[in-house]
């Protein structure tokens, strides 16, 4: 009886936030905090035996130490058997294809993969295919999901303790996006997230890193960082990701600091109880200052600790579920 | 021995005929169209339209060198599934079209294999590389019927200069590839909302354009014919009907996806909706309709581009650039252009037989008594679903798998004999 | 159900002795608001209260595993005492299947080491598939695979109530407490 008048869970994989609905993202965010509690446990075992004598794997074609320790330990603490393959793109076998590779990992029985993939639509494709479980860990420039989650549990949360209202939504809550637009699939998956939830979200960038019609994905557009900070709840911060810009995508690292670095004095465009947020690895001093990246103001860790449990979540609510096989279930 | 097709519409383009009438044919050539005429052997035509073969002058067939994806003899045969009686055959092939040797290759090819009337193309540059020019006059005498670096422009408008007064002088018109690579930067499909939405690195529209702008200034520079191939956006539509409007040398094709699909395609076809110019979005797919119906796009040419499975079955950036386009080209047409009232279905014809022969001034394309008797019989009314394990084709790499479409070649006679005939 | 709880209160502090040394584990939902009440018994009866607690259960449950139901959604566990060497008393409205008291054992186990673990129980409707009897009963329902027990308080519903009712389906919906 406690539980009567939940919402299930009908989705194989996690491929993306664009084909989600917001009753879907809820039930990810609600799920999670009792998986904040496992995490949180300060004497006793940190794991719970939700996919125990499961098999994840995680299957990384970009260097992430970040997020692939993050899902590691969070296949970990559901006491699943994690297997952790990093394959360095030049490294790759030779025209090995992704359906092979994958199709070489289902005979060992893995149950849920985790994929992050430089190139667009990877996840996708192997989802429609294949019977494992699939989470999308970061797919070219198109769509980081379980980054978008974090980071939606992390605002709510923080909306939540500073209004005291257990059950404050994002609805209204204003939230500033800066950095390199075109080439993030984090600020893709968020301008998604928040927007079903609800936010009202500005990217702001440089011009030559605005990817083009952004605003028919549902949020404001500006290369004014004092227009983008005015009003902001949440400042959220990219990673600038310096060495792939080349000379003629940003004129210089010192021009890029002068017109959008999140600092103190450009934080004054934003109201004071604004909180500052970042995916991280943080360039210190480059894209926010240091002493904002470790203030008061920022989420940055709490993020970092909200994506364990949020990634318990999605998997135990992929792997728990009783859904639909590859094929059957549209993706999203 | 005769052969009479009886009981068809007869839409003859060059004539302006669109009538019920039979044709006989005799010894490959035409011996007589009218009516209640007969024969030793009759082809029944009740319900379909009778026209001239085919043309497309924009096929790629791979051979030499990509023998895996298509070869000369099956892109023919894929060609005869489609209606089509006479293709232009592109020579960025390996080792490329560029010396007359190749050519007759390309011909000897055809005349063992293949059931219809392959017309090679050849190389304006050595190793299409965009430097040197190829020994245009030899080709010619081999048999090319024009020069183009298809799959590619020429970078160096000096160089392209050359080409073009060499090609002129040669009486050889070029097909213009038009795309300025240095706008590229890894793009897969159209620069738009898609692109954004799919993290997929876009190919802006003013890559085409620029290049459709340069090549046509460099053809009035150099006093040569230039062949806009596979124009794809609006604003590619409006520079053509600019220059034909100022009387400039100028002709220019589109292909059936470019007035059937929009970039969106990506989302559920992936990688076999990738090709090169990419597809674009509503508002150019409507410009390109307009063009057809205008007169602007001169013909329709299908950029037949076959890969194989394994070449497509990767992730939609990698995956080459190209689609198969013969065995559906007719029947995009008609149900995507004749039954929403785009064009009459007569001009549908015109744009896939006289109108293609007469770009590149290939004797073929109409149907008159004493001419060759290349005839494609076709019902515009039956309904059939795309299904690319049935294609003739070696490859399969289609986006329009599935689909219900409108139009279906019932036999297709090329020389008086009959290559192809559906079950 | 007051004297019920009563009479369990009793014989709590008649086995255990030391009621401050006590920790009192509700299951979510109606396992919490029955903890409660048997902590304020044993508080009027000993002057001594026992620290309570809640248990979710939902991550150790052994049907969520099997995909053979729908993941749902429930309260978290939340105590902020150390169990290592106590005794811990898990409570629960209905006990049945005896599948949610063992995985209420799991999840204590893993927050520490007590010394014993018992179980105590409103309402012992029978039906058991594990081999585990509560400590302590308030009161045993013979119902039956198709009765439906409903244990209502008046922190959850507004009013103390035991409802057996004869469900259409098999099994109650919370029968297998």
């Amino acid at each position: 009886m406690a539980d009567a008048g939940a919402a299930a869970w009908v989705r194989k994989d996690l491929v993306g936030i664009e084909g989600l609905s917001r009753r879907e993202i809820e039930l990810i965010l609600d799920t999670a905090p009792q998986f904040v509690e496992v995490s949180e446990r300060e004497s006793g075992i940190k794991k719970v035996p939700l996919l125990q004598g499961r098999l994840v794997v995680n299957w990384f074609f970009e260097p992430s130490t970040r997020t692939r320790t993050s899902f590691e330990l969070a296949a970990k603490r559901l006491s699943a058997d994690t297997l952790t393959m990093t394959v360095a793109a030049s490294s790759a076998v030779k025209g090995e294809s992704l359906h092979d590779t994958l199709a070489n990992i289902e005979a060992m029985h893995s149950d849920l993969v985790v994929i992050r993939h430089g190139h667009a639509g990877a996840a996708r494709m192997l989802a429609e295919r294949h019977d494992s479980h699939i989470i999308n860990a970061g797919d070219g420039y198109h769509e980081h999901p379980t980054q978008a989650l974090l980071d939606a549990y992390t605002m709510r949360d923080w909306a939540r303790q500073r209004r005291g209202d257990p059950a404050a939504s994002l609805d209204g809550l204003r939230v500033a996006i800066v950095g390199d637009i075109l080439h993030s699939r984090v600020a893709r998956s968020n301008v998604w997230c928040l927007g079903k939830l609800g936010a009202d979200v500005t990217v702001c960038g440089p011009r030559t890193l605005l990817p083009p019609a952004i605003e028919r994905m549902g949020c404001r557009v500006t290369s004014s960082l004092p227009e983008a900070l005015n009003g902001a709840d949440i400042v959220y911060v990219l990673r600038m990701q310096f060495e792939r810009q080349r000379g003629s995508l940003l004129p210089s690292v010192r021009e890029y600091v002068n017109l959008y670095r999140v600092d103190e004095e450009s934080l004054r465009h934003a109201p004071s109880h604004a909180a500052v947020m970042h995916p991280g690895p943080v360039n210190r001093d480059l894209e926010v200052a240091a002493n904002v990246a470790d203030g008061p103001r920022n989420l940055i860790l709490e993020q970092v600790s909200n994506g364990v449990a949020v990634r318990m979540a999605i998997m135990h609510l992929l792997v728990n579920s009783p859904g639909p096989r590859a094929g059957e279930s549209p993706a999203t | 021995m005769s052969l009479v097709i009886t009981g068809g519409h007869f839409i003859e383009p060059a004539s302006g005929v669109s009538a019920p009438r039979d044709i006989l044919v005799e010894d490959g050539k035409v011996a007589a169209i009218g009516e209640g005429l007969r024969g030793s052997e009759r082809l029944d035509a009740s319900g379909c339209v009778v026209c001239p073969g085919l043309v497309d002058i924009h096929v790629h067939f791979r051979e030499p060198g990509f023998e895996a994806k298509e070869t000369v003899a099956t892109g023919s045969q894929a060609a005869a599934r489609g209606g089509f009686t006479s293709v232009v055959t592109m020579p960025n092939t390996n080792p490329a079209i560029d010396h007359a040797g190749m050519v007759e290759f390309v011909a000897r090819q055809a005349r063992e294999g293949a059931p219809i009337r392959v017309w090679p193309s050849a190389c304006a540059t050595r190793e299409r590389a965009g430097r040197d020019l190829t020994e245009m006059s030899e080709l010619k005498r081999a048999g090319a019927v024009a020069v183009t670096d298809d799959g590619s422009d020429i970078e160096s408008s000096w160089v392209l200069r050359k080409v073009l007064e060499y090609a002129a002088m040669c009486g050889l018109p070029y097909l213009a590839h038009c795309e300025d690579a240095s706008l590229m930067e890894g793009g897969a499909i159209n620069e738009g909302y898609t692109s954004t939405r799919l993290g997929l690195p876009g190919l802006p529209k003013a890559m085409e354009e620029i290049r459709i702008d340069r090549n046509i200034r460099l053809g009035v520079l150099a006093g040569a014919h230039v062949h806009i191939q596979h124009v794809s956006s609006a604003e590619g539509v409006a520079i053509c009907r600019r220059a034909k409007a100022a009387g400039l040398n100028v002709t220019c094709e589109t292909a059936p996806h470019y007035w059937s699909l929009t970039d969106e395609a990506v989302e559920t076809a992936g990688s076999n909706a990738k090709m090169n110019p990419p597809l674009r979005e509503a508002a150019d797919m409507e410009a390109v309709k307009e063009g057809l119906r205008d007169g602007t796009i001169d013909c329709i040419a299908t950029d037949h581009a076959p890969h194989t499975v394994t070449e497509k079955d990767v992730e939609v950036q990698l995956a080459p650039f190209g689609i198969l386009g013969l065995e559906t080209c007719l029947a995009l047409t008609i149900t995507n252009l004749v039954e929403p009232g785009v064009i009459s279905l007569e001009r549908a014809v015109d744009l896939l037989t006289l109108q293609p022969a007469r770009v590149l001034g290939l004797p073929v394309g109409r149907l008159e008594e004493g001419g060759p008797a290349d005839i494609t019989v076709f019902d515009a009314g039956a309904e059939w679903m795309v299904d690319p394990s049935a294609f003739a084709s070696k490859s399969r790499n289609t986006p329009f798998a599935g689909q219900t479409l409108r139009g279906l070649t019932r036999a297709t006679v090329c020389g008086g004999q009959v290559v192809y005939r559906a079950e | 159900m007051a004297s019920a709880l009563r009479r369990m209160a009793q014989e709590i502090a008649a086995q255990c002795g030391a009621v401050e040394a006590l920790v009192l584990l509700g299951i979510l939902s109606r396992g919490r608001p029955l903890a409660e009440r048997l902590a304020q018994e044993l508080e009027a009866m000993t002057g001594q209260r026992p620290k309570v607690g809640s248990l979710a259960t939902t991550l150790y449950r052994d049907d969520l595993r099997s995909g053979v139901r729908a993941a749902k959604l429930g309260g978290a566990t939340h105590f902020d005492f150390d169990v290592d060497g106590a005794t811990v008393i898990i409570v629960d409205d209905v006990i049945a299947a005896g599948r949610t008291a063992r995985a209420a054992m799991d999840e204590v186990m893993d927050y520490g080491r007590p010394k014993r673990i018992q179980l105590a129980c409103l309402v012992d409707r029978g039906l058991r598939e594990l081999p585990i009897q509560p400590d302590y009963c308030g009161q045993r329902m013979a119902a039956g695979p198709r009765g439906r027990v409903a244990v209502m308080m008046k922190e959850t519903d507004g009013e103390d109530m035991v409802l057996l009712t004869e469900a259409p389906g098999a099994g109650g919906e919370d029968g297998d407490g």
